[in-house]
């Protein structure tokens, strides 16, 4: 059996780690547009700003392809797929075979053209190593940074850039921040934060045209930058699959199993798209935790197992200058809101089930509530007042407690 | 675990604290300023209490979730590379038991590593004064 | 307010230095002597309320703290002591009957502490009890005087119910209600591993140890809880309980806050309602009237199972005990002035009763005498504290003895004397369901079943050095003993002769 792997990144490796659980030996084909060994991206904030070095920016130990006996093709870029032939092309002409075949290719940024953005010098997108090795490059303690986009990847790259640089100013078109994963007072508690930490934030705002070194925004106002960061959001790479003729629709489909429309080819990560449990619903879930844990199901289908992805939610864990979110499924249903000294908290109740939840400041065993969405937990059976109090096990009937903590649990 | 014979004394809590302190004498694990953190929690409630700590899971959330890859499992022991880790604390978003936990300084995860480090027997089992946490290994 | 008269008996001494404020001590204590401030970030100590348990002390993991008597003081007089002026404030105070509990403290003298044990040297020779073979297995019960065969060499005498032990050891009475259902528990299965019994005391048996019957004596007393044809059937052996030696003369009384649900149903008792012991029973005057209950008992269990009658140990025990043998009993536990017990007024366990040393060596005599100690076992309690008091038991005539005090210091009792309270922070004499779950059997019955693995092998050891292997030999073997510092009439009750002779 031979497995291509198109991508490098957290999908690929669950896959890699996923085949290895069910087959040893078969060999794995790794095809990577870059030329790192696999690293973790979400890092690439934490390497700008110091917290991590270089060699703390992999995924896996340096020795990791030789453990799992996987050819590792860096560099290169596949450019089709032709499933009748079951083989990979790549650029320069030279293909690959295939027996299974995973599309990992995760997202690219997204760029909206704007007026006078092609005469920007200095600009940056904020997802790879590259950009951040360019980014950091780049910077001195005099440069003045314009990030378009508060969302997390706009931010994280603020935090990594603060202390370094001169001045940071962020601009949104929404009217908070954070958008995607808190709700209006989570945005707030966050900008109050972000800015005491010094960072300019500019919201239902956005820049109408690039003047060089200036950026004038819809309001009129104008913002001079030395550097200039786009982080409005993500894309997909999905037209590998699109292109061989597999069903896509905002991104790659497949089913439970990971498999494409496309027999032997499946597909994990930032360029899938899920079913959010939480609310039913087909999304696009760009996390490292659900690339993974995709990656790990396509592999062990791949190798002839057949097990199923069936708890994708959304969720995120992100601190910003020490303050920590944590958020995970839908915002929908009842809510119940706790506003601590130092915290907020708010639950998403809906049909008699957690769907989503928002923790800021106070995080500890958040997992708890992760875990009552993700199993769909009927609350009849869990103590309320407990659940609303903070994540804890005494919550859960007796049985379920001794299930979960007595001998032989597993 | 066994709730039935918890008696939410805390003990283990504070004996995991001081074992992972690197401090040999407890009272010093415990002075001023040195507020460390326990790897295992004792939730009390009405006549019932327990502690939880992490499970060793066979197939880890923790681990799966984990951004940096700090996480590994060895011998069987779910472990954090404290190194690597930068503290996005996707682990406590992931851990069902709640047993994942930020430590002193609130920039790294960690969590019960069964004492392997600190002699072998977890120091929450030896001095559980009813012996309601026991290590038994489960294949 | 009134003044307080009292000063606390005790103080609780926490090292600063050492303590970590992990509040072990606040959680722990069920009489709340310690306290923690969490504005001041301090803990406090809070004597009065200190009953000087050491659970505290024990589970304090730096230890920080230990408790001292107090050295408080009233003018020194040997007449009406510090304790003697508190129990005198305390009763002007509330006007009641002073309780204790556990046995009798007070310095009267101890004999087995007088009687030292002999040893073979060059004309008898010693045995090891590691290499060479050792009984303690003692069999309780009446034995017949005659052994008859047929032609065939087979025996045909039937001889009479008996119960077989390991070792010369029973646990004493103590019923369900006075101590935990834990504590009840362990006693129950150490008596399975052992191969001994374990005693239900006037509570009933709880319908989860009916199981462990085989190692199991019901008791019969004076208030009749818990007795029905199942429970008298589900043990080996019935003890008619006629009196108790830390409180002979006198009824029980377990209140009504201490039945709950489970004891209710085992005692047979409405729940809340008081559970009171009568001083006599009322069906039993005379011995005659014993005999009625005793073939009673024998009747209702198809004279399978021996019936034992307890008694405390007061003044002509001897008679007593005769008169026993004669009312068909097939075991006599006598309980002397030092035994347990859960509450007792305190003037009657400290002044009433005899010591069961000198009750033993009169009551064997006695039997003797007449001619009747086939008839009978004799079991004896009232403060058997280790193996050397066991060997020293046998041979003033003792078939076996029973053990409680020891058997819940085995498990945790730290002797504070204040199960009266309900509040034992050891799980021991508490039902209060927080405080019960830290004992656990688990780990209590293995220590029962320690101390008595090592006490039986002590006693082989004594006996090996007296050049007796069997317990048999030793029993009524008086020439074992010597007496030290005993007059001559305490020689002449004990029938032996002073160290030295």
């Amino acid at each position: 059996m031979k497995y291509v792997i198109i991508g490098n990144s957290a999908a690929a490796v669950g896959a890699i780690e996923g085949i290895r659980q069910v087959d040893k030996d078969g060999g794995i084909v790794v095809i990577s547009k870059e030329k790192y060994h696999t690293y973790s991206r979400p890092l690439i904030s934490y390497l700008i700003q110091g917290k991590v070095t270089e060699d703390k920016m992999y995924y896996r130990p340096l020795s990791f392809y030789e453990e799992n006996n996987c050819k590792v093709m860096l560099g290169e870029e596949a450019v089709r797929i032709i499933p009748d032939k079951k083989e990979v092309e790549l650029k320069g002409g030279k293909s690959v075979k295939y027996d299974k075949l995973l599309v990992a290719t995760g997202s690219k940024p997204f760029i909206v053209p704007t007026e006078g953005l092609d005469g920007v010098e200095n600009k940056f997108t904020f997802m790879s190593y590259d950009d951040a090795k360019s980014l950091e490059a780049s910077i001195t303690p005099d440069t003045r940074v314009l990030i378009v986009g508060a969302g997390l990847i706009g931010l994280k790259c603020a935090e990594g850039l603060n202390k370094k640089v001169k001045s940071i100013t962020v601009v949104d078109l929404a009217d908070r921040v954070l958008s995607s994963i808190l709700d209006e007072k989570g945005s707030e508690i966050m900008k109050k934060h972000l800015e005491n930490a010094g960072i300019e934030i500019i919201l239902s705002d956005s820049v109408k045209a690039y003047e060089k070194n200036m950026a004038t925004l819809n309001s009129g106002r104008k913002v001079p930058f030395d550097i200039l960061v786009i982080a409005i959001g993500v894309r997909p790479n999905v037209e590998l699959v699109k292109e061989a003729g597999g069903k896509v629709n905002r991104g790659i489909v497949t089913d439970e199993f990971q498999m494409t429309s496309i027999k032997d080819v499946y597909a994990a990560g930032d360029c899938t798209e899920s079913l959010d449990i939480s609310c039913n619903e087909q999304k696009i879930l760009a996390l490292l935790p659900n690339a993974y844990m995709q990656g790990e199901v396509a592999g062990k289908n791949m190798a002839g197992d057949k097990v199923k992805y069936e708890k994708a939610i959304p969720m995120n864990a992100i601190g910003f200058f020490g303050l920590h979110i944590i958020t995970a499924g839908s915002y929908r249903g009842e809510s119940y809101e706790f506003i601590g000294e130092n915290s907020y908290k708010r639950l998403f109740i809906n049909d008699n089930r957690l769907v989503g939840y928002i923790m800021i400041g106070e995080i500890n065993r958040a997992g708890i509530y992760t875990s009552l969405i993700k199993d769909k937990v009927d609350l009849s059976t869990i103590d309320m007042g407990l659940l609303l109090q903070k994540p804890n096990l005494m919550m859960f009937p007796k049985d379920v407690r001794k299930q979960k903590l007595g001998v032989g649990h597993r | 675990m066994n709730e039935e014979w918890c008696l939410g004394c805390h003990l283990c809590e504070y004996f995991c604290a001081f074992v992972n302190s690197g401090e040999k004498y407890m009272p010093k694990a415990f002075a001023l300023n040195r507020q460390n953190v326990p790897n295992i929690t004792v939730e009390e409630g009405d006549r019932i209490n327990f502690a939880v700590n992490c499970r060793q899971c066979d197939e880890p959330l923790c681990k799966k979730g984990c951004i940096t890859g700090a996480i590994s499992v060895k011998d069987g022991v779910v472990t954090i590379d404290t190194e690597k880790c930068v503290g996005c604390f996707t682990c406590i978003l992931s851990c069902p038991y709640g047993a994942v936990v930020p430590n002193k300084e609130g920039k790294a995860a960690k969590k019960c590593e069964l004492c392997i480090s600190n002699g072998g027997i977890p120091a929450c089992v030896t001095n559980c004064p009813n012996r309601a946490i026991v290590l038994e290994e489960v294949y | 307010m009134p003044i307080n008269y009292i000063y606390p008996e005790y103080e609780i001494i926490r090292d600063k230095n050492k303590c970590i404020k992990c509040k072990v001590c606040v959680r722990q204590c069920s009489n709340e002597a310690h306290t923690y401030d969490e504005e001041l970030d301090c803990l406090y100590e809070h004597n009065e309320r200190c009953v000087n348990c050491h659970r505290c002390v024990a589970l304090c993991p730096t230890r920080a703290l230990k408790i001292v008597k107090t050295d408080h003081t009233f003018r020194e007089n040997y007449n009406f002591t510090g304790e003697l002026i508190n129990e005198i404030y305390r009763q002007a105070e509330s006007g009641g009957v002073l309780l204790s509990s556990m046995g009798n403290p007070k310095p009267f003298p101890v004999y087995w502490d007088k009687l030292l044990i002999n040893a073979s040297q060059v004309t008898n020779p010693s045995i090891d009890p590691l290499r060479e073979p050792m009984e303690t297995k003692v069999f309780l019960g009446k034995k017949v005087s005659k052994v008859e065969f047929d032609e065939n060499g087979e025996v045909i005498t039937k001889g009479y119910p008996n119960l077989e032990l390991s070792m010369p050891i029973l646990f004493s009475a103590m019923s369900y209600g006075s101590i935990s259902k834990n504590a009840h528990e362990a006693l129950a299965r150490a008596a399975q591993e052992l191969g001994i019994y374990y005693n239900t005391g006037e509570g009933g048996l709880h319908k989860d140890f009916y199981k462990y019957g085989k190692n199991t004596i019901v008791q019969v007393a004076s208030g009749r809880f818990g007795v029905h044809k199942g429970y008298l059937e589900a043990g080996a052996a019935i003890e008619i309980k006629m009196g108790q030696g830390a409180k002979p003369g006198i009824g029980g009384h377990l209140p009504g806050e201490k039945i709950g649900e489970d004891i209710s149903a085992t005692r047979m008792i409405p729940q809340g309602t008081d559970a009171i012991s009568p001083a006599p029973h009322h069906d039993i005057y005379s011995i005659e009237d014993l005999r009625q209950l005793v073939y009673s008992l024998k009747e209702a269990t198809n004279y399978e199972k021996p019936v034992i009658v307890k008694i405390a140990a007061v003044h002509n025990v001897a008679a007593i005990a005769s008169g026993i043998a004669r009312s068909g009993a097939d075991i006599i536990a006598i309980d002397g002035f030092r035994g347990g017990t859960g509450a007792a007024p305190t003037r009657i366990r400290d002044n009433v009763g005899i010591p069961i040393e000198l009750a033993l060596a009169a009551v064997d005599q006695r039997l003797r005498e007449e001619g009747i100690r086939n008839e009978v076992s004799i079991v004896i309690a009232g403060s058997i504290r280790n193996s050397a008091d066991i060997v020293k038991a046998v041979a003033l005539g003792a078939d076996a003895v029973y053990i409680g005090t020891a058997a819940l210091l085995a498990i945790g009792c730290h002797l504070c004397r204040d199960c009266q309270s309900g509040k034992c922070n050891w799980g021991i004499a508490t039902q209060r369901e927080d405080l019960v779950k830290r004992l656990n059997p688990d780990i209590a019955y293995k220590r029962l079943v320690n101390l008595l693995t090592a006490w039986n092998h002590e006693i082989m050891e004594m006996m090996g050095g007296m050049g007796i292997n069997s317990i048999e030999a030793l029993r009524g073997n008086r020439l074992m003993l010597r007496g030290v510092g005993l007059n001559e009439k305490e020689l002449e009750i004990f029938g032996i002769k002073h160290a030295g002779e």
